[in-house]
């Protein structure tokens, strides 16, 4: 196969055709002249050879498109840097066996959804002993202590158990929120920390799917994960940060 | 005939020990009112409206009382209207002003109080009698579809973009429209007041909403033929205000768990289970199906080994919701289709506990929730999943079907999903309608045995509970891996101990209204 990595643009069937399909809904409606609005609408994005394959009436004067086109725009691979988190991803077992030996002791992690979320199922999918998708959670860590504080807690009250359990990290989880609620909500909590002159004493990680790790570490977080993160990767990130800030003695805790 | 081999003399056991259960509760429940159950009734007699500070008059007539208040709100409103021969909309004014101190009031006698009482009450539930055969009326004239119903979130935030998407849902199909409320609504100790047009993951709860949206379902069931359910969400620190709201404006559903919110928003469990008696006594007399939330269960601990108190959880739901009047017919309770796709059988699995809740709860109307938990950005595998759940709740003759969004894991519903979801589910249940009475599973099937082991299961959880005692329970974290202890949790400064004087007027007018006059006393 010819890849050309400074000219990448998606594959139906043929390298560089450029194939994409797309499932919209315009506000007018159905009939020929939306079916035609729809047309000049992909081939404005930048799509050749558009196709209009599906019309459907949703009522109240809206139509839904499926569409198939073709673009001739690409990407430069070779141009792209990333922020991801930069740490080895250990398994349970190893995780617990790093925190023996680096540590000598158990790393106690608090974490909650903060604001008014009331979704768990990130934090939970973390911290509770049953995990996700068969990836365990924290809690099933032997050499972790899990306090998973649940939904819609205020973040004073977040930074006030870590304290009170003398949290080595905090997982800060936000899922739903509107209008960038979740960025106020992540950001209250670390200045929070900062004024309680405890910042430096946390390792912080910021969860959620609307979140990547560049956009934690802009928050002030040391991490950030999104979609598809296990307890494993957060582990891993957690021992590697404390081992690197806190020198790999062993013999603070 | 039942095609799991259920036997119900098993089955009524486990219901008189869901009945034990909540029983043991009762001399709790009796004890005690709360601040929301004082305002619910202060709505019910006819107090509506808000103070120049926007705060509601029932919450400043409940706060001015303070620990007064466990006499009962309606006590001190009827003395005070007595006094002043004002109308009870005006007591509450005047209160609001600090015109009118009913710490001040001169003495008058207890049984004038308490006729006066009973007058406004019954000219209450007249209102809502009057919505309940208006109900009747239009849906002899716009026959619903037959069961499973097609049940549909809108979620703008905005009351009147909400008004669109429900309108466009129901033309394609729809027969059920819930609006989802504002995160947090759950938590705030007072109901807003009027429409309105801002809100984050849905859309405040509020008298004025309800009326906007019912009359918009009203107006497009006209076109359609058939008579449009308007649900929303009873739960949280205000359950019985936002009850009798909905039974004023002919809401036909209401989400009002027994327990959801000790164990999902961390209520004080004895405001919850005081809250849940009296809200479900105004459901029944309204006429509205409870939902009941034991889906949220399954979010939290595993579908596969928590499937046994999913249906705990609902025989103690049912057990409380009968005792407070509702009819079988009016349980809508809860489970979920929520095991790992990635599971070998994971349909079989899913197929048997449907099929088992159906056998269990057969007069009740059961609403089945769609896949959350393994919901992901593949919103083209999320279709999948929605359409195994769809078939599975043909099959097992589900109620209440609330459709899977495929963009469930991302955001609130576009116009486009709903669309899409409804074509999942018609095309889906009409391809398999009569599969039920076709297809038989043999004895030692995973089907069966599956079902078997979950009702055994179910059987000796109830009979913990009942030796360790329900609040024992929730406090041990039993029920979907969550610990809440009986004295913590949001609300438990408005729990109060009621006098040797209580009148809450409701209680007789509804009880006779509901033929519950032998019981009631026990209760509340």
């Amino acid at each position: 196969m010819d890849l050309n990595l400074r000219e990448i643009r998606p594959y139906g069937d043929t390298l560089s055709d450029g194939a994409m399909q797309m499932s919209f809904t315009l506000p007018l409606p159905t009939g020929p002249l939306a079916k035609e609005a729809a047309l000049r609408f992909v081939r404005r994005l930048g799509l050749a050879e558009a196709d209009v394959v599906h019309m459907a009436e949703l009522g109240e004067g809206f139509t839904f498109f499926i569409v198939y086109g073709k673009t001739r725009l690409f990407i430069d691979a070779t141009d792209i840097t990333v922020t991801a988190v930069e740490s080895d991803v250990w398994d349970r077992a190893t995780c617990d066996e790093k925190i023996r030996e680096l540590f000598g002791r158990k790393l106690r992690i608090v974490g909650a959804c903060i604001g008014e979320d009331a979704h768990t199922v990130g934090i939970d999918a973390i911290m509770n002993m049953k995990g996700y998708a068969g990836h365990y959670g924290l809690e099933r860590f032997s050499m972790i202590d899990a306090f998973n504080l649940g939904a819609q807690v205020e973040p004073e009250t977040l930074l006030a158990r870590a304290l009170e359990k003398q949290a080595d990290a905090v997982l800060v989880s936000q899922v739903v929120t509107q209008r960038d609620a979740h960025l106020q909500n992540l950001t209250r909590f670390v200045e929070l920390a900062e004024a309680a002159g405890v910042r430096d004493r946390l390792v912080l990680i910021a969860g959620g799917p609307r979140l990547d790790h560049k956009l934690a570490l802009e928050l002030g977080y040391d991490a950030g994960f999104g979609r598809g993160t296990f307890a494993e990767h957060v582990a891993s990130f957690i021992i590697t940060h404390l081992a690197r800030s806190r020198g790999s003695s062993g013999s603070k805790g | 005939m039942s095609l799991l081999g259920i036997d119900q003399t098993q089955v009524q056991r486990l219901r008189a020990t869901a009945d034990e259960i909540t029983r043991s509760l009762a001399p709790l429940l009796r004890a005690h009112t709360t601040v929301t159950v004082e305002r619910a009734v202060l709505r019910l007699l006819g107090v509506d409206g808000v103070d120049h500070h926007q705060v509601p008059l029932p919450n400043v007539v409940v706060n001015h009382l303070r620990e007064k208040a466990g006499d009962g709100a309606a006590a001190a409103v009827c003395a005070a209207m007595l006094h002043t021969g004002a109308s009870i909309g005006e007591v509450a004014e005047q209160v609001a002003r600090g015109e009118l101190d009913l710490h001040r009031l001169a003495q008058v006698p207890e049984d004038e109080v308490r006729a006066l009482g009973h007058e406004l009450a019954a000219e209450g539930l007249a209102r809502i009698r009057a919505n309940v055969r208006e109900r009747e009326e239009r849906i002899s004239r716009l026959p619903v579809r037959g069961q499973p119903w097609k049940y549909v979130i809108v979620a703008t935030g905005n009351i009147h973009e909400d008004v669109i998407q429900a309108r466009a849902a129901v033309r394609r199909g729809a027969d059920i429209i819930a609006v989802i409320r504002t995160t947090g609504q759950s938590l705030l100790d007072y109901v807003p007041y009027g429409p309105t047009t801002e809100g984050f993951g849905g859309t405040y709860a509020t008298q004025a909403n309800f009326r906007i949206m019912r009359a918009a379902l009203d107006e497009v069931a006209e076109e359609t033929g058939h008579y449009v359910r308007l649900v929303n969400y009873a739960s949280g620190l205000c359950m019985p205000e936002i009850v009798v709201m909905g039974a004023f404006e002919r809401l036909d559903m209401m989400l009002n768990d027994s327990m959801y919110g000790i164990l999902f928003r961390d209520i004080n469990p004895v405001r919850t289970f005081v809250d849940q008696f009296f809200s479900r006594m105004v459901d029944a007399a309204a006429g509205i199906i409870i939902n009941t939330g034991e889906d949220n269960y399954l979010t939290t601990a595993d579908a596969v080994e928590a499937a046994h108190t999913v249906l705990a959880s609902d025989f103690i739901n049912e057990s409380f919701g009968l005792a407070a009047g509702l009819r079988s017919d009016l349980l809508g309770l809860g489970h979920a289709f929520e095991i790992d796709p990635d599971l070998e059988d994971s349909f079989l699995l899913e197929l048997s506990q449907a099929l088992l809740l159906r056998e269990v709860f057969p007069d009740s109307p059961l609403k089945y929730m769609p896949p959350t938990k393994h919901m992901s950005g593949d919103v083209f595998k999320g279709y999948l999943m929605n359409a195994m759940f769809n078939l599975s709740g043909i099959w097992s003759h589900q109620g209440i079907q609330l459709l899977g969004m495929l963009t469930e894991a991302m955001h609130t519903p576009f116009l486009q999903d709903r669309f899409l979801a409804l074509q999942n589910a018609d095309y889906v249940m009409n391809a398999a309608r009569h599969i039920q009475d076709q297809v038989t599973f043999r004895p030692d099937s995973l089907v069966v045995r599956r079902a078997h082991e979950v009702l055994d299961k179910t059987g000796r959880l109830l009979e913990e509970v009942r030796g360790a005692g329900l609040l024992e329970a929730i406090s041990a974290g039993w029920f979907a891996d969550i610990s809440r202890p009986a004295d913590g949790g949001k609300g438990l400064l408005g729990v109060l101990k009621k006098s040797g004087r209580y009148f809450n007027p409701c209680k007789s007018v509804l009880a006779v209204q509901l033929g519950l006059e032998k019981e009631i006393d026990t209760w509340i």
